[in-house]
């Protein structure tokens, strides 16, 4: 009950700064554990405080005090077991009025058990995917990756109020209702992570981790990845929007709807302009990084596709690497990400585009027959 | 007579090749000190330019300078030089300089391997620097080059792994012959309870550094076969595990943090009572928290791992051993100041650096016991408030600690005085953009900043512009400090040193040695009392 009064007066005389350029504490919390988190870290500072006013107090004093230029001499004393055995003791003490509340608070962070909601989190090189796994909107699943504009980032237009913490779709959750997230990622390792939550889990490709949160509060959250992941590491950013049941049942049926409509006849035969131009979104949103709108690549880092041999040469090659990625080298196996006319579009964009001209058009259903 | 005969032997002694050949061929610890240092301050300097790269980009929002890939290479690179070029060689310099002289010994028990040791690491160097021009550049991967993200890597990471084989193979001869050299070649009388700290703390160093070099050079072989001979012990597609990694790196990794800090915790307690006039408090217990810290520090790896999901019993026990490290180091702390405590004390540079050393160590202390708090990690896990932390207790430690140890050495190994009006203007430039460009790292952290990213949102700019102009303004100081090495070394300005400059010192060096101390020292050893 103290506790949450010091943390409230700290928080009210921080909140002033908190949205400003120069903020100097955690966010303020938007669950229950963040909060505990918070009040953790205020309680450290008081101790940690009090320490370095006692032990420098006493360093300080002893160089004001004990200098030759004032005519000190110095002593012969070099030991005294009393006192050493009391700089240990208490120090331990110390250590366990610390370690006690943080250990409360680590069994209520382990405890992910009976959840509302459950949500797969996968990390990509470099967005986040998001599966309803249990609860309501069971079955939406979606990609969310950065929208902040290139010509933002290099500066040439002005940058805008949430420039690299913006995305396409963001994770929708509802208020008050326990979220379990499991954790697991494609390629390599990556950490989701909400600062307002107090959720931080490692995203590890061959493991699913867990986590929890319950969102006591409307409104729109930021995090970033927290585990160098390669490259585009500083640009997949990520964004939930906590809100009420009522918009929360709005979204999930919208979703829905959207998912039916956008379900593809697996066998439909495309022509290749219409492959073609769904192909290149598909090149923006998943190839771009590395290979480059131009095809070129990143000499020495990712081969350029502009007149790559296995762009040019036999289908069949070209499909088994877009699926199964390449090991020992950056290119993810898209296979799990994609749907077939999804890798069937990107491929034959890729087939028919800079100076490669083959002419050919790949569809779904070669890609399917490919994944057997 | 017998005078006669000693003289005829010191000069037949102080013969040795001129010019390069003097370098690559000696077995001398005194010159193998010398290149050691030489060679650390060069990969300083390196490191230093990779940092402010950083820096640069990171003063503004946006990609000013740098491609993301490139950004990560500069992370990576200024990591590994830090570590493994500059601060781990920078220690052994000091152990090869003052071991022998402050036990009383004529030299390192193994000369041959001593040279041989020094000379692999420009080896290392050249592997590492040539690895920015292979395509796709140096390793990208952090200087913890997590798996499978390391097994993605282009040719420069096989570079890197090869560098740090051959690293950590000088790291452990150059251990044994520490460790061979103190058990065997003390003077008659000196007993290991009356060895100087400085000493005692390399001594388990070396044990240290031999405990661990091989399950890095493990880590780092199994990526090698990973990335190019089809196996899958990282990969976990082929039932491989990409924690395990982690496991290993910090198996090592933990131990490794103490490499770097406890021979600098020896040096600041061999300069703390010099300048008090005083002899150091707690002798006996300086030594048990010293092997203390050491011990523990095998049990504590995993707090480096806390995000990565571990059962609520491992992050307890990770945990609570974790803070009972600051047991052991506050026992230091405390020691150290109740030796200055009623003395008579001057503030020459030697003890200014000591007494920063333990002013902002202390505050990286203080962070690391929020940090191994494991709720709060959560938060602050991989983020600029571990980075403020960590040079915390590496810049304001270990290398506050190596300057310290300079300036209060340098008369012994020269027979001059450095310039004393500079060291002190290298300690307060040093000391003020020291802080000015972390202290704003721990707000950032805070407020969420991840750490390895090239670009930020724009409410962290405003702390990381202070952050780079203090960035800058320590690498500028660092070539002040390189004016005054080269006054007092290579140039042999400044005044005469006599044999015991320091009044309050009371080692071998100073109570047997003449400054300079001669090219080969105690053909005779003196006897202990």
């Amino acid at each position: 009950m103290k506790r949450s009064t010091v943390a409230a007066a700290w928080l009210l005389a921080l909140s002033g700064t908190a949205q400003a350029a120069y903020q100097l504490n955690l966010p303020a919390p938007a669950t229950r554990v963040a909060g505990e988190i918070f009040e953790l870290h205020i309680i450290m500072m008081v101790i940690i405080l009090v320490i370095f006013v006692g032990v420098f107090g006493v360093m300080f004093y002893s160089i004001y005090a004990h200098r030759k230029s004032v005519g000190h001499k110095a002593e012969h004393f070099h030991e005294n077991t009393t006192v050493e055995i009391v700089w240990t003791v208490i120090p331990f003490l110390v250590l366990i009025g610390m370690a006690w509340p943080a250990t409360k608070t680590i069994l209520n962070i382990k405890d992910t058990t009976s959840p509302d909601l459950t949500i797969k989190v996968t990390g990509y090189q470099w967005k986040w995917g998001y599966d309803y796994l249990k609860g309501e909107g069971e079955g939406i699943s979606f990609l969310s990756s950065l929208i902040t504009p290139q010509d933002q980032i290099l500066g040439k237009s002005p940058k805008d109020e949430h420039y690299l913490l913006e995305v396409n779709n963001p994770l929708v959750v509802p208020v008050d209702k326990k979220v379990r997230v499991l954790m697991t990622a494609n390629d390599v390792i990556h950490s989701w992570w909400v600062p307002a939550f107090g959720v931080k889990q490692d995203a590890i490709p061959g493991f699913v981790r867990d986590a929890w949160f319950r969102a006591d509060k409307i409104g729109t959250y930021r995090g970033q990845c927290a585990e160098l992941c390669g490259k585009d590491h500083g640009f997949m950013p990520i964004v939930v929007e906590v809100v009420s049941a009522e918009k929360y049942s709005e979204w999930v049926g919208e979703q829905k709807k959207k998912l039916a409509a956008a379900a593809d006849d697996p066998n439909k035969k495309w022509n290749l302009l219409d492959l073609k131009a769904r192909g290149e979104r598909v090149y923006t949103a998943n190839c771009v990084p590395c290979h480059q709108a131009s095809g070129q690549g990143v000499k020495g880092a990712f081969p350029a596709l502009d007149g790559s041999p296995i762009v040019n040469g036999p289908k069949g090659r070209h499909i088994e690497i877009v699926l199964h990625g390449k090991q020992g080298t950056a290119m993810a196996p898209f296979g799990k990400q994609l749907s077939d006319t999804d890798i069937a579009a990107v491929i034959t964009y890729e087939r028919n585009s800079w100076s490669n001209k083959t002419g050919e058009v790949v569809q779904p259903s070669e890609v399917g027959a490919a994944r057997k | 007579m017998s005078a006669v005969i000693d003289t005829g032997h010191a000069h037949d002694h102080e013969h040795h090749p001129s010019g390069i050949m003097r370098w690559i061929t000696t077995t001398n610890h005194k010159d193998i000190g010398t290149l050691y240092l030489w060679f650390s301050f060069t990969m300083f300097l390196v490191g230093g330019t990779l940092a402010l790269g950083i820096r640069a980009e990171l003063f503004q929002p946006g990609l000013q300078f740098w491609h993301p890939e490139f950004f990560n290479q500069l992370t990576s690179m200024h990591g590994i030089i830090m570590v493994f070029g500059a601060i781990m060689p920078a220690f052994v310099g000091f152990a090869n300089w003052q071991v022998p002289m402050m036990i009383g010994a004529p030299d390192m028990a193994f000369a041959r391997l001593n040279n041989w040791s020094f000379w692999l690491l420009p080896v290392a160097a050249t592997l590492l620097l040539v690895s920015f021009f292979v395509p796709g550049g140096a390793m990208a991967a952090g200087w913890t080059f997590y798996a499978p993200l390391s097994t993605q890597m282009g040719p420069g990471m096989d570079l890197g792994i090869f560098a740090l084989h051959i690293m950590g193979a000088s790291s452990i001869m150059g251990s044994i012959n520490i460790i061979t050299t103190i058990l065997n070649m003390r003077a008659p009388g000196m007993t290991m309870m009356k060895m100087p700290l400085f000493v005692w703390t390399w001594l388990i160093t070396a044990y240290l550094l031999i405990a661990v070099m091989p399950v890095l050079a493990g880590a780092v072989t199994m990526v090698l076969t990973d990335r190019h001979f089809g196996t899958s012990f990282f990969n976990a597609a082929g039932g491989g595990d990409p924690v395990l990694f982690q496991h290993i790196f910090w198996f090592f990794g933990h131990p490794e943090v103490y490499i770097m800090i406890l021979p600098g915790f020896g040096i600041i307690s061999q300069v703390i009572p010099a300048f008090s006039r005083k002899p150091l408090f707690g002798y006996s217990s300086m030594v048990y928290a010293t092997a203390s810290i050491a011990i523990l520090s095998f049990i504590v790896w995993a707090h480096h791992m806390f995000t990565v999901g571990m059962p609520t019993a491992g992050i307890l026990f990770f945990m609570y051993s974790t803070v009972l490290i600051a047991v052991p180091t506050g026992v230091k702390v405390f020691n150290w100041l109740a030796t200055m405590w009623r003395g008579s004390m001057t503030f020459e540079t030697p003890m200014l650096f000591a007494v920063g050393f333990i002013f902002v160590f202390t505050m990286g202390g203080f962070t690391g016991l929020i940090l191994a708090i494991m709720p709060i990690d959560i938060q602050l896990q991989d983020t600029y408030y571990v980075v403020a932390h960590f040079h915390y207790v590496l810049v304001a430690g270990s290398l506050f600690s190596l300057f310290a140890g300079f300036y209060f050495w340098v008369p012994k190994w020269t027979g001059r005085m450095y310039d004393e009006k500079l060291g002190k203007w290298h300690f307060w430039l040093s000391m003020i953009f020291f802080n000015v460009t972390f202290f704003p790292m721990h707000f950032l952290g805070l407020a969420g900043m991840p750490r390895r990213i090239p670009d930020y949102a724009l409410q962290f700019a405003g702390f990381n512009e202070i952050a780079s102009i203090g960035a800058f303004g320590f690498g500028l100081a660092q070539i002040l400090f390189l004016w005054i090495i080269l006054k007092v070394t290579v140039l042999g300005r400044g005044e005469k040193a006599g044999q015991k400059p320091w009044e309050g010192a009371d080692t071998l060096e100073w109570t047997h040695l003449p400054s300079p101390a001669p090219y080969h020292s105690f053909h005779e050893q003196p006897v202990v009392k």
